[in-house]
């Protein structure tokens, strides 16, 4: 693979993941977040990949696949699971309206190439250019747990923090290694698969699975 | 071998408990084998304490100072825990809250957590150590939601969705920690080794490493319980079983801040301690105030204790911004002390909730006269966590205190005198009223089970003699200090 073409492709995922987290924010439909968050994986994947070709690092290809595998698939079928339970998958009463959390999102952005510029300058590779973006899904993740009310929201917004985290790490480090990389990619599937424990027995029990309803516990 | 059997004992007993099912000498066998991990602990502890630290599987488990004294505090307090879990599930079984399917659960998931918290102590990877106490919030969500009302599921969600958060940041910061050291070492051959990383520390990226410390005193703090990521900690302490609140209490927070203190060493090397010391004293006078201003309208007991641990985390990180040797020393005692005394605090809150079934500071009344042995062990557990004299918890926040004065932080230690003083006065004025008055004319004297008083009497009177004897932790206390001091 030529670097222009490396360049160009590493571009093309990485730009998908963020605007897939700008996604989120713009859409109230649970269904269209989720779908957003699966093309989210996928691109994390692609980007895994195509620095595995590109550097000739084997296990780098392996974890490509595994992320897509994981975050393209498996996870966001398992975040529709939770959404099966609920009657109305709409996010209907999000603290901020649509258009100023897409302000939000614009504002996280830059302060992510601000706070970023250090690592950018360290790591000093084309690749390491696009690292601010990882950093802006991230915050986009933790703004979205903060102002959305739904438990499946939370769950999105978690995976949204955690893909940029992912981001980051490909970018930077050519991916950590890889014992460290599995523990923190399983890690996301065990959180996922307890929280759909946790949901289920909420609504099984108690009917509940909109976090405004939970608030048992105040002081 | 001797760290590999020290994770082994735990997880084999956890899968012997999962095998045969929950029965009364199960949960004793489990007590043993905290008794091993507490007996290890001190023969590490004799074998590292003047010599370097023991290294297994090339690197993989090392145990240094202060993981012996981090092994010991498991122990300690783990034994005291699991010896109360005995008696807490025969009491949910018998009381029909609980099943026999459930008790086996709760059995492996607490030698699983246990484990788990051995593993972030004796890793010599900082990776693995953030797998460890991830892994922690996983096996933990389980036992604070193991009695399934309502309340307990909300503050189990609670807590694995904020503590993934905070988890998230930190394997950030351990990401931004590889990348700066694989620029320092060229590329070389970089990894995640703690030894490796401090060897490195002084040419690591300082605009990076600023970036990394402070992802990771957020993300681990969320662990830890420092504000302003302590949210779920009052939730999930309040709502879980009474024995897995004092091992969460007492040691997860701990552990969690151990894994800190190892980072901000390698920070030092690279930054000089200015800049770890404003993230520590910014979290801990956080944790100060928010514990004090929630602390004097509390009115759920449990709750009081859960607020208690947010400023004792805020007193160790004043002590460990401070960083001097003393400071850490102290800071490690206060560990300890701490662990010790919350836990008899949180078992005797379980026992009253137990007898009396409410929550509510109000509701009860007279424990004194009315149950002599259970009140006086809560009464003796409060004066300890207040830090009275004997305990140990007067001479580590003397310490921390003079400490801080000593390297310049003489307004921080007047800021966090006033926010105790406040502390002090809510929780005496709460604990008077739970536990003087008379007794209502006709009701007898109640008798507490000695299974459960006489654990707890124990270890108030190992957390005073440590208090007063500073001979057989010392030299190992000023060693632990020296591992992350240069």
């Amino acid at each position: 693979m030529n670097s222009a073409t490396y360049l160009s492709f590493l571009e093309i995922a990485a730009g998908l993941v963020i605007l897939c987290a700008i996604v989120t924010l713009w859409r109230r439909s649970l269904r269209a977040i989720v779908r957003a968050l699966a093309v989210q994986g996928m691109a994390l994947g692609v980007v895994a990949l195509v620095l595995g070709l590109h550097h000739h690092d084997d296990v780098l290809i392996v974890v490509g696949c595994l992320v897509v595998g994981a975050k393209g698939f498996f996870i966001p079928t398992l975040v529709k699971r939770v959404l099966a339970n609920e009657p109305m998958s709409r996010e209907t009463s999000p603290l901020v309206n649509v258009p100023a959390s897409l302000v939000g999102a614009g504002a996280l952005t830059f302060l992510a190439y601000g706070a970023t510029r250090p690592v950018v300058a360290l790591v000093s590779t084309s690749a390491g250019r696009l690292i601010p973006l990882g950093f802006a899904t991230l915050l986009i993740g933790f703004f979205s747990m903060v102002v959305r009310r739904k438990a499946a929201s939370q769950i999105v917004g978690l995976l949204l923090v955690d893909n940029g985290i992912a981001l980051v790490a490909f970018l930077a480090t050519a991916g950590v290694p890889l014992l460290v990389e599995l523990g923190a990619s399983l890690d996301v599937l065990l959180v996922v698969v307890v929280l759909r424990v946790l949901a289920v027995q909420l609504w099984s029990k108690f009917a509940v699975l909109d976090l405004d309803e939970l608030q048992e516990l105040h002081d | 071998m001797l760290a590999f059997i020290l994770l082994l004992v735990p997880l084999v007993t956890g899968c012997v408990a999962a095998a045969v099912g929950w029965r009364r000498w199960v949960g004793w066998l489990c007590t043993a084998s905290l008794g091993f991990v507490l007996v290890t602990g001190v023969v590490l502890a004799t074998r590292v304490v003047h010599r370097p630290a023991l290294s297994e599987f090339s690197g993989a488990l090392r145990v240094d100072a202060l993981s012996a004294f981090m092994v010991i505090v498991i122990g300690a307090i783990g034994l005291l825990a699991v010896c109360q879990s005995v008696r807490y599930l025969e009491h949910e079984i018998s009381s029909g809250h609980s099943s026999t399917r459930r008790a086996t659960l709760y059995a492996v998931l607490v030698q699983g957590f246990i484990t788990t918290m051995l593993l972030a102590v004796v890793a010599g990877n900082v990776g693995v150590m953030w797998v460890a106490v991830e892994a922690t919030t996983i096996i933990t969500t389980f036992l604070v939601g193991y009695r399934r009302t309502r309340g307990a599921l909300e503050a189990s969600w609670k807590y694995v969705i904020i503590c993934s958060v905070g988890i998230a940041l930190a394997f950030l910061g351990t990401v931004l920690v590889y990348l700066a050291a694989l620029h320092a070492s060229h590329g070389a051959h970089a990894s995640l080794e703690w030894t490796s990383l401090m060897s490195v520390a002084h040419h690591l990226d300082p605009g990076v490493m600023r970036l990394a410390l402070a992802l990771l005193v957020l993300g681990y703090g969320t662990k830890v319980g420092l504000a302003p990521m302590h949210s779920w900690l009052p939730d999930a302490h309040s709502q879980a079983p009474a024995p897995v609140s004092a091992l969460m209490s007492g040691v997860l927070l701990t552990v969690a801040f151990y894994v800190l203190l190892r980072f901000k060493a390698i920070a030092d090397g690279a930054l000089g301690v200015g800049f770890s010391r404003t993230l520590f004293v910014t979290a801990g006078l956080l944790s100060l105030a928010v514990a004090a201003s929630l602390l004097l309208s509390q009115r759920d007991y449990k709750r009081m204790l859960a607020y208690h641990s947010v400023e004792h985390m805020g007193l160790i990180a004043l002590g460990a911004a401070a960083g001097t040797p003393l400071a850490i020393a102290a800071v490690l005692l206060h560990v300890l002390g701490h662990g010790l005394a919350k836990a008899v605090l949180f078992l005797a809150a379980g026992e009253i909730l137990l007898v009396e079934g409410t929550t509510e500071i109000d509701q009860v009344k007279a424990l004194l006269a009315r149950r002599p042995a259970l009140g006086g062990v809560f009464a003796f557990g409060l004066v300890a966590l207040l830090g009275l004299p004997p305990f140990s918890l007067f001479i580590s926040e003397l310490n921390m205190l003079r400490a801080e004065v000593h390297v310049g932080l003489g307004w921080v230690a007047a800021v966090s005198l006033v926010l105790m003083a406040v502390i002090f006065g809510s929780v005496m004025s709460h604990g008077r009223h739970m536990l003087f008055g008379a007794r209502p004319d006709g009701e007898p004297v109640h008798k507490s089970p000695s299974l459960v008083t006489v654990p707890l009497i124990g270890a108030l009177v190992g957390c005073g003699a440590i208090g007063v004897l500073a001979w057989p932790l010392d030299s190992l206390l000023r060693a632990a200090a020296m591992v992350v001091v240069k």
